[in-house]
């Protein structure tokens, strides 16, 4: 059985613009919304048989493993510091050496925790926020809706470094759990503007509809007739705003606003820049982190290709 | 109308948020970045209250009541008086800015424009001829792209043209043995100065404008009267220009601002690396300076321009797009 669309033309819109923001992430948001997915194959089979997706996960897998056991499969001690300074990479060195003489890889390893540590849990937050702005304005519309939506665009449009810099900079003390809080003070906006669109058509189905009437309390409502059929949504935001945290903690490091004296990718880039490791030829010590942001949030955007199908049949490979 | 009058108060509402966030995020803050700069000051010898009072006049340390120091805030925002800044001493903050704005604005403005059109037109046509080699190729290496950091991107960018093969050169906007005047040779330098800075916010700002245009059109390409041109046995070019592009295209402008935010974080953080001298070059220097009047108004000069830039796209797509400007949606 198959739900008609709301035919609700706000909601619509709205969904049409989240969709078209959220596109390269994650896909449209009007797709008819299955609620009784027996039938389909699971949801983890549909994202694996997507190509992009599957390379995602793999991807993501390798670097959640670096994270886990990196420390102990680098090759020296991070604070290791005798080695000869700046040199370029080398067998005994496949990075080379920093500025300060320690190993580039050992530092590289170590780095993939920071990374992953900052996105999962800025993106674990941020989803949060936006989980409860998105219902509670979805779900309860109104005057309610009216006052949080217009938070919302107003947040959206703000652009988000800036505001992280101009925050970051006034917070006397830097470090990882300042860098967690100021990216999710800025960065709900995003989920919370298409869940709520997702709230609004879904708290608008007759199913939905017959379990007001049948007397269901509003929490039960949202936590077992809705949230389950929106879950790719939620997932998609949360890999979305994961990819976001990443950057944004790398370019905060990168600025200097991060704690400089931990070692994560961000202060790697940090530290080469400032000590012009490009001009010295020591290129491994910058790309080589720079490549595992790259690659570690491009990963999550592939891994949404695949949630896309999950709730948008038409974006399918067949 | 009622349209176009909701969207020029939704600007003022968002202005007076970003000037507001601005005046109470440092006084949310535990310290006193001023008090700091006087502690600064006090380490090189002991400061006299007269020259305490000196100094607190110079830095513009706030007085009065919350409510006074916001009224004098706003005055002296409407006067563009923003201070004088700590790290250009004793230049003022609104002279540092204009010298840095136009650098910005030509190199971000125009890049993120002509971006914004390449990817586009390449999303219409990854969409139209999906699963091909294009397409499949493209959504792939270009999700890749548009998750590189801006800055990292421009790091390896100097590294092989800038060092290695040394065809453009590796810092700066311009020939430093040149005065800034507007002739042949001065233009010539900059241009050839914002060859890479520009390589950077296109390549990682296109992936987004075709990755988004693409799944819209593939959206729109499953509609009914998409279908029905088939039926009617238009040309192929006629339904993916006219029929379906067009009407994927609303939306997309419709959202230009989060674009927008992003590509100018981006490039901000860009400008540091190639010390390319411009708004986010002043921001890097602001922070890593504890410059806080300039970083203050570095952040709304920044926001209002995203913002007026979002006004322009939300006008535009009410131009473009009758349903909104008749209220039939929101």
């Amino acid at each position: 059985m198959t739900v008609e669309r709301t035919q609700d033309p706000s909601s619509y819109v709205e969904q049409q613009q989240a969709a078209t923001v959220l596109a390269p992430v994650y896909g449209q948001s009007d797709a008819p919304i299955d609620p009784f997915p027996t039938k389909e194959p699971n949801a983890f089979q549909v994202v694996w048989s997507n190509k992009k997706a599957r390379i995602g996960i793999i991807i993501l897998a390798v670097f959640v493993l670096m994270a886990i056991v990196g420390p102990w499969i680098a090759p020296y001690s991070l604070t290791d510091t005798h080695f000869p300074p700046g040199k370029g990479p080398s067998l005994a060195h496949w990075l080379g050496t920093t500025q300060s003489g320690q190993d580039v890889l050992t530092q590289l390893l170590n780095g993939a925790r920071v990374s992953i540590f900052v996105g999962f849990v800025s993106g674990a937050i941020v989803i949060c926020v936006a989980l409860v702005v998105g219902f509670v304005a979805g779900y309860f519309g109104g005057w309610v809706d009216d006052v949080l939506s217009l938070l919302m665009n107003v947040m959206l449009v703000l652009p988000g470094l800036p505001l992280m810099i101009l925050i970051a900079a006034y917070i006397p003390h830097h470090g990882i759990g300042e860098i967690i809080l100021v990216m999710s003070i800025t960065g709900w906006a995003f989920g919370g503007r298409t869940l709520r669109a997702q709230m609004l058509t879904l708290s608008r189905q007759d199913y939905v509809v017959s379990a007001k009437f049948a007397g269901e309390s509003s929490l039960w409502i949202i936590f077992r007739e809705i949230l389950p059929n929106m879950l790719s949504y939620i997932i998609a935001n949360f890999f979305g705003a994961v990819t976001g945290a990443i950057l944004a903690e790398a370019g905060l490091e990168f600025l200097g606003l991060g704690n400089p004296s931990i070692t994560s990718w961000g202060t790697m880039i940090y530290w080469a820049q400032n000590g012009d490791a490009l001009l010295d030829g020591q290129w491994a010590w910058i790309i080589a982190p720079g490549l595992c942001i790259a690659l570690l949030a491009a990963s999550l955007t592939l891994i949404n290709f695949g949630i896309d199908a999950v709730a948008n049949p038409r974006l399918q490979e067949d | 109308m009622r349209y176009f009058v909701r969207k020029t108060g939704f600007l003022i509402l968002t202005v007076w948020v970003a000037v507001t966030l601005n005046f109470v995020i440092p006084r949310l803050m535990p310290g006193n970045p001023a008090q700091a700069m006087m502690a600064k000051f006090a380490q090189q010898g002991p400061i006299s209250p007269a020259q305490e009072k000196a100094l607190a006049l110079m830095l513009g340390l706030p007085t009065g009541s919350l409510w006074s120091q916001y009224w004098n805030y706003l005055w002296d925002l409407v006067h563009g008086n923003f201070g004088i800044s700590y790290s250009y001493f004793p230049q003022s903050v609104s002279s540092v800015i204009l010298n840095a704005l136009p650098w910005t604005l030509i190199l971000v403005g125009l890049i993120t424009i002509l971006q914004f059109v390449v990817g586009t037109l390449l999303g219409v046509y990854a969409a139209w001829n999906r699963g091909k080699k294009f397409d499949s190729t493209a959504t792939v290496l270009l999700s890749f792209t548009s998750a590189f950091p801006y800055f990292w991107l421009a790091l390896a960018l100097i590294y092989v043209f800038g060092f290695i093969l040394k065809w453009f050169p590796i810092s700066g906007g311009y020939n430093g043995a040149l005065a800034p005047a507007f002739n042949g040779q001065f233009i010539g330098s900059a241009l050839y100065h914002s060859v890479l800075p520009a390589i950077t916010i296109f390549i990682t700002g296109v992936g987004g404008s075709l990755l988004g245009m693409r799944n819209n059109m593939i959206n729109t390409l499953g509609e009914d009267y998409i279908l029905l041109a088939r039926a009617e046995g238009l040309k192929n070019r006629t339904i993916a220009i006219r029929y379906a592009a067009r009407n994927a295209l609303l939306p997309i402008v419709a959202n230009f601002a989060m674009s927008l935010g992003l590509v100018v974080g981006g490039s901000l953080l860009m400008e540091t690396v190639f010390a390319y001298p411009g708004m986010g070059y002043l921001l890097e220097t602001a922070v890593s300076n504890q410059d806080y009047p300039l970083l203050q108004a570095l952040f709304l000069c920044i926001t209002i321009s995203v913002l007026l830039a979002n006004f322009a796209a939300d006008i535009v797509s009410g131009i473009l797009d009758p349903r909104l400007r008749k209220g039939a949606v929101r």
